[in-house]
């Protein structure tokens, strides 16, 4: 498999956020800005990679039995290192994500890339998968986001885009606007891709007629 | 003592961890397709959010506060966590076996679940002694358990209605959750904490 492969898996056909619905807590919690969105994606993809390598370096050290204490230990290293160093040098964007940060502990994706793959792949596979899952989460809060800042501030990463006509929607801002958001988003990319899949099979079936036609 | 029921009522109905918080949200879509279960889960939830509270005010006050290992707490409270669940899900198994294989599963999977963890840093934060942090747990528990009744109520008449393909599933879920939440800000500003 190619490296390319590695890392496009988790940008789309097994995104954490849009297909395979993990990690939701953050996802939903800290999108009120796109930039909140960046900065939780950033965070998450971080401890992700040391964790995936770390875990795929120490795999025939681990005991089977004990393997998800020694995961969590492992990820919660790396959570601490994020936590501190947000707190040191980004400390705004710290006092937002606030008790989130640490709760990257427990976000599923996490665990879930540890214990589905990480655990069996050599360390360069594990590094490429961590990478792709990472910025599909990445790309998936900043969108999710980017739309929540656009309708509740008419902003997007705080740059003013609309005029002062626009009412902006609060409820975006608010806890049911981010279920909201995530619940048409989702409607949305299943759409698009059962269209996409109908288009496809039309051609396809199109495609084989012709060839009965032929036989 | 009212300022413990106001804390109770409070967590259950302002700053319900499900819809207001976001803690949750995994076994909250994940278990919330059954009455039964979504009440099994949830009150096992609640009963280690409630032990969870106080083994972690235990640590936090004596162990991390007064050595000095604040920047540990991430990884100690994950750790008393995980240990907990393991352990209630020995006692239940000695002391219940009933009980345990029907709660099954989901036992193991509250280690994972945000609310936990979320509650124990909050209540940290907040420096709650150990009768406080228990009874938040507790109350926490509650506003999970019933956000879960709520939700596997619904999804189960939304079986047999006709919604549109691209929603069906998680979107619907999604969008239930939603209004849900926002019936729930409705509480929002009845209890100042």
């Amino acid at each position: 498999m190619k490296w390319w492969e590695e890392i496009r898996r988790g940008l789309w056909s097994e995104n954490p956020t849009f297909r395979i619905m993990i990690g939701m807590c953050p996802t939903l919690a800290v999108t009120t800005a796109a930039i909140n969105g960046v900065a939780m994606g950033l965070s998450t993809l971080f401890v992700l990679i040391g964790s995936s390598t770390m875990i795929s370096a120490l795999r025939r050290i681990i005991p089977e039995k004990v393997r998800i204490p020694c995961y969590i230990v492992v990820i919660a290293t790396f959570v601490t290192v994020v936590d501190l160093v947000m707190a040191a040098f980004f400390s705004d964007l710290h006092r937002v994500l606030g008790l989130y940060i640490p709760l990257i502990v427990v976000n599923c994706i996490i665990m879930g890339r540890a214990e589905a793959y990480a655990s069996r792949m050599p360390v360069p596979n594990a590094f490429l998968d961590a990478v792709g899952m990472g910025l599909g989460f990445t790309w998936a809060l900043t969108l999710l986001g980017g739309i929540r800042e656009f309708f509740g501030f008419g902003s997007l990463f705080g740059v003013k885009l609309t005029g002062s006509a626009f009412t902006p929607w609060v409820v975006a801002l608010l806890p049911p606007g981010g279920f909201l958001t995530m619940g048409v988003v989702l409607g949305t990319i299943n759409a698009l891709t059962a269209r996409r899949a109908a288009a496809a099979g039309s051609c396809c079936s199109a495609v084989s007629a012709k060839g009965s036609e032929r036989g | 003592m009212k300022e413990l029921l106001l804390l109770i009522a409070g967590s259950i109905l302002v700053n319900n961890f499900v819809l207001s918080r976001f803690l949750g949200i995994c076994p909250f879509l994940g278990v919330s397709q059954r009455l039964d279960t979504a009440l099994s889960m949830g009150a096992a939830t609640t009963f280690v959010l409630t032990m969870a509270g106080a083994a972690t005010w235990a640590v936090q006050s004596y162990l991390l506060v007064p050595w000095g290992l604040g920047f540990l707490q991430t990884l100690a409270f994950i750790i008393i966590i995980a240990a907990l669940v393991q352990l209630v899900e020995m006692i239940i198994l000695k002391t219940n076996p009933v009980l345990y294989r029907a709660l099954g599963i989901f036992l193991p999977l509250i280690t994972t679940n945000c609310a936990v963890l979320g509650l124990a840093i909050l209540a940290a934060g907040k420096g709650y002694n150990l009768v406080e942090t228990s009874v938040f747990g507790f109350g926490v528990g509650l506003g999970f358990t019933l956000a879960l009744v709520m939700m596997a109520g619904i999804r189960s008449n939304l079986e047999y209605a006709d919604i549109p393909a691209p929603l069906r599933g998680a979107p619907i879920a999604l969008i239930t959750a939603g209004l849900l939440s926002l019936a729930f800000t409705g509480f929002s500003g009845l209890i100042s904490m």
